[in-house]
């Protein structure tokens, strides 16, 4: 196990494993962050009470997923968690609060009478204010974060930078389309034609924003070009933006035809194929161009201790977590009975 | 102030905030599973609605602290990036277990139990509801165990560069006050609850409503009570033994004791005067401290002298935190020793001033957590891994303007979310478990939406042809 863990092969591993925890939540968080960006869109109140049940029962379930990433990094590259966090310190604060706004939207919202807009705004404003941060600390990630004596030395605004300005609307239409294609295969009637009609909105701002993101990243950090542009790089990352094209135009062409469940779907790929091209851009780095996944990782016994539970307990995990949606397959029913109410009895 | 002295308010302020819910929805979530598993195996409806009653206050305390937690995970970076860096090979892993073990477990099953009722049968709701109390377990070990990792070290060895190595998980997890802590919380999150609901089911014996559901809560509540109390001040005890033999210096604190003494007084109340090094005004009773911590008449005690000031805890801060905690454990007892005599001369649920009584000890539990945690954190000060690593050296390079804005709007943020809570939680526990009214009665301002838009009203149909089937 030891010398195993001792080979090249383990950063490769637990780099895997810590992608896949980002992904997870991307994908999961991104689709109930998304109708919270689409919340105060939605033409009626009926269609908000919809929209929320459709996420209550899995909401914190895809957000744990976040405290999974960090925890992970923590555990596994410790350098990336001590650099980075101090680096990103306010983005990461306003994206906790707003969280908690949010976060408490659920329960409160149930149970508020006259000032329910007060929560709607909540809910709406703290999903909006979470994603743009995460942008902000992902366009910041790539720009690179000033570290000297192997700690961040910069000051509290070096996080800002324009491209995470884009990232953060990028990340802001991506999860509304997200959120837009759950609507449309969690919920029929009127809220599901709401979310097919604002599905475009989002489709355009994401395209949009790949787009600039992609091109003003190649531009501004010249690590990044060499990397896309350079032979034989270039032929063999090409399918990457062309199958994101093909993505953008079966999306834009599928949001009124096909299976419900097809712009979800979609969504999720287009997710994962912006993931691979950001990798594309970083690989090897934890802190860009400062430390690399084999420098910052924490020590072989950590990290066997660590993979033990990794193996044997994120299958359970993935297992019952699929689970719990399963319990509340298909279309959303508004039954508020919430909290052991009507239904079971 | 500097970032350092900010950091630390930040910290003691928002995992103080945070404690309040685990508190409240470790011994709940236990109430809301033995109350499932009763509703499953007798069919009694009254368990049913204790049962939802229970569960619609622990939801709202869950999720307050899954919101706060998330908190935690990252400020450990963003604020003590000096201390992450040294213990993230011991720490990191434990959080990760936790996470991996107890949160995940948490949250896939949280749905299916307040949201899952109608749709899975009573068996598989209780077993939901299990889930979710051992994940509230499961995430209070790992978490003590690391807390405990760095009251009392073991297991790992630092280099040069003060970084840790792990040489023995079994002794990283299993340190020396790792079980007494463990137990002194998980009895003291059940003693809490019990006196919670105990509070708010003599409410409703006061008012007179929901009787039958509430005799049954209030009596569950006090036999609960009864044995916890007394175990719980058990428990405190030998952890006081333990802290006195691994941590010195906090337990001087903790009695207020300067000059190690043999056969050391008692202090019940002083003021302890860290410049002049001595209690002003104090009132001592010879001897109990000593028979009480070594047993014996006696018995040798070290002070707080025996380490320089600068190696000294802020001794007021941890001496009355400690008289509030054991003040409340006493007052506790008293009202559940109380309880037993009413229910022995059944007036348990008739006398109206021990309703008023019990009423009043809602919130003395959640009091006697934060004054325990404020006892055992300021005590270790000024390490933050007790006799290794200074606070002051374990901080992040962050700037004070940074932590002062983030500090300032956590102080709203958290007291807007509390005045929110006790509006809402208090709403819900003042109405009492419903024992059979109609859904929409059940959750008012849901009538327009449950009455019309989904059942009756006319919808749109999608313009283009759309697969009805699932897809």
């Amino acid at each position: 196990m030891t010398e195993l863990l001792q080979a090249d092969t383990v950063p490769l591993v637990f780099a895997a494993v810590a992608v896949f925890c980002v992904t997870v939540y991307v994908l999961a968080d991104g689709l109930d962050l998304g109708v919270g960006i689409l919340f105060l869109a939605a033409p009626r109140d009926a269609d908000r009470d919809l929209m929320m049940a459709s996420i209550e029962p899995v909401w914190d379930g895809n957000e744990t997923w976040l405290v999974m990433g960090g925890t992970l990094l923590f555990a596994a590259f410790p350098a990336g968690y001590y650099i980075l966090l101090p680096a990103f310190y306010l983005p990461i604060m306003f994206m906790l609060f707003a969280l908690i706004f949010r976060g408490v939207a659920f329960g409160f919202r149930l149970q508020a009478t006259r000032f329910r807009l007060v929560w709607d705004i909540a809910f709406f404003a703290g999903s909006v204010l979470a994603t743009f941060c995460q942008g902000l600390i992902l366009g910041g990630l790539i720009t690179g974060v000033p570290v000297e004596n192997g700690m961040f030395a910069g000051g509290p605004f070096s996080f800002l930078s324009l491209l995470g300005v884009l990232c953060g609307a990028g990340l802001v239409g991506g999860y509304a389309l997200i959120g837009a294609g759950w609507l449309i295969w969690k919920t029929d009637g009127a809220t599901q034609v709401f979310a097919r009609e604002i599905a475009h909105a989002a489709l355009i701002l994401t395209g949009a924003m790949m787009a600039l993101v992609s091109a003003w990243s190649a531009w501004s950090v010249p690590e990044v070009a060499v990397r896309w542009f350079a032979f034989p790089n270039l032929a063999l990352l090409a399918p990457v933006p062309l199958v994101t094209l093909a993505v953008i135009v079966a999306l834009w062409r599928g949001i009124w035809e096909g299976g419900q469940a097809r712009t979800f779907l979609l969504a999720l790929a287009l997710f994962a194929l912006g993931l691979v091209g950001l990798i594309v851009s970083l690989w090897p780095y934890l802190v860009p161009r400062h430390v690399t996944v084999w420098d910052g990782m924490s020590d072989p016994q950590s990290l066997a201790f660590l993979a033990v539970g990794i193996a044997i307990i994120i299958p359970i995990v993935l297992a019952y977590q699929a689970h719990a949606y399963w319990v509340f397959r298909g279309k959303t029913v508004h039954e508020h009975g919430a909290y052991g109410g009507h239904a079971g009895s | 102030m500097d970032a350092v002295a900010l950091s630390r308010l930040q910290f003691a302020f928002t995992i103080g905030f945070h404690i309040l819910w685990p508190t409240l929805t470790i011994g709940t979530a236990w109430f809301v599973t033995v109350l499932s598993a009763l509703w499953w195996r007798t069919g009694n409806t009254v368990y049913r609605d204790l049962m939802r009653f229970w569960m619609r206050l622990f939801a709202l305390g869950f999720g307050m602290g899954v919101v706060t937690g998330i908190v935690l995970s990252y400020e450990i970076g963003t604020n003590w990036a000096g201390f992450s860096r040294s213990v993230a090979n011991v720490l990191g892993p434990l959080f990760a277990y936790e996470t991996m073990t107890a949160f995940f477990l948490e949250a896939g099953f949280i749905g299916i139990m307040l949201f899952g009722e109608g749709r899975v049968s009573k068996g598989a709701h209780f077993f939901a509801c299990l889930m979710v109390a051992m994940g509230a377990l499961i995430s209070s070990t790992w978490i003590i165990a690391a807390n405990s990792w760095m009251q009392t070290p073991a297991g790992a060895v630092a280099d040069a560069q003060g970084i840790y190595h792990v040489v023995s998980w079994w002794d990283v997890i299993f340190t020396a006050s790792f079980p007494y802590r463990l137990a002194h919380m998980v009895c003291a999150s059940f003693l809490t609850c019990s006196f919670v609901i105990a509070g708010v089911s003599a409410f409703h014996l006061w008012r007179g409503q929901h009787v039958a559901a509430s005799r049954t809560a209030f009596s569950m509540a006090l036999w609960l009570a009864l044995v916890l109390a007394p175990l719980q001040i058990f428990i405190g005890d030998m952890h006081g033994r333990n802290t006195m033999v691994e941590q010195p210096t906090k337990l001087a604190a903790m009695e207020g004791l300067w000059e190690t003494t043999k056969g050391p007084a008692m202090t019940v109340i002083a003021w302890p005067d860290m410049a002049a090094q001595k209690n002003l005004y104090a009132i001592d009773i010879p001897h109990l401290a000593s028979l009480y911590l070594t047993h014996s008449w006696d018995g040798q005690v070290q002070g707080l002298k025996a380490v320089p000031p600068a190696d000294q805890p802020n001794v007021p801060i941890v001496f009355f935190a400690f008289r509030i905690m054991a003040g409340i454990g006493v007052v506790l007892l008293a009202t559940a020793i109380t309880g037993f005599v009413l229910r022995l001369r059944g007036r348990l649920f008739t006398a109206r001033w021990f309703q008023f009584l019990t009423m009043a000890t809602t919130p003395l539990g959640f009091l006697a957590v934060l004054a325990g945690w404020t006892v055992t954190e300021a005590g270790r000060q000024p390490w933050i891994i007790y006799g290794a690593l200074r606070t002051a050296d374990a901080a992040a390079p962050v700037a004070a303007g940074a932590v002062t804005t983030s500090l300032l709007i956590f102080f709203a943020v958290y007291n807007v979310l509390l005045l929110a809570f006790v509006w809402f939680a208090g709403r819900v526990a003042l109405k009492g478990p419903i024992d059979s009214a109609p859904p929409t009665r059940e959750h008012p301002g849901m009538e327009r939406s449950t009455l019309g838009a989904f059942t009756t009203s006319p919808v749109p149909s999608p313009v283009r042809g759309t697969d009805p089937a699932r897809a």
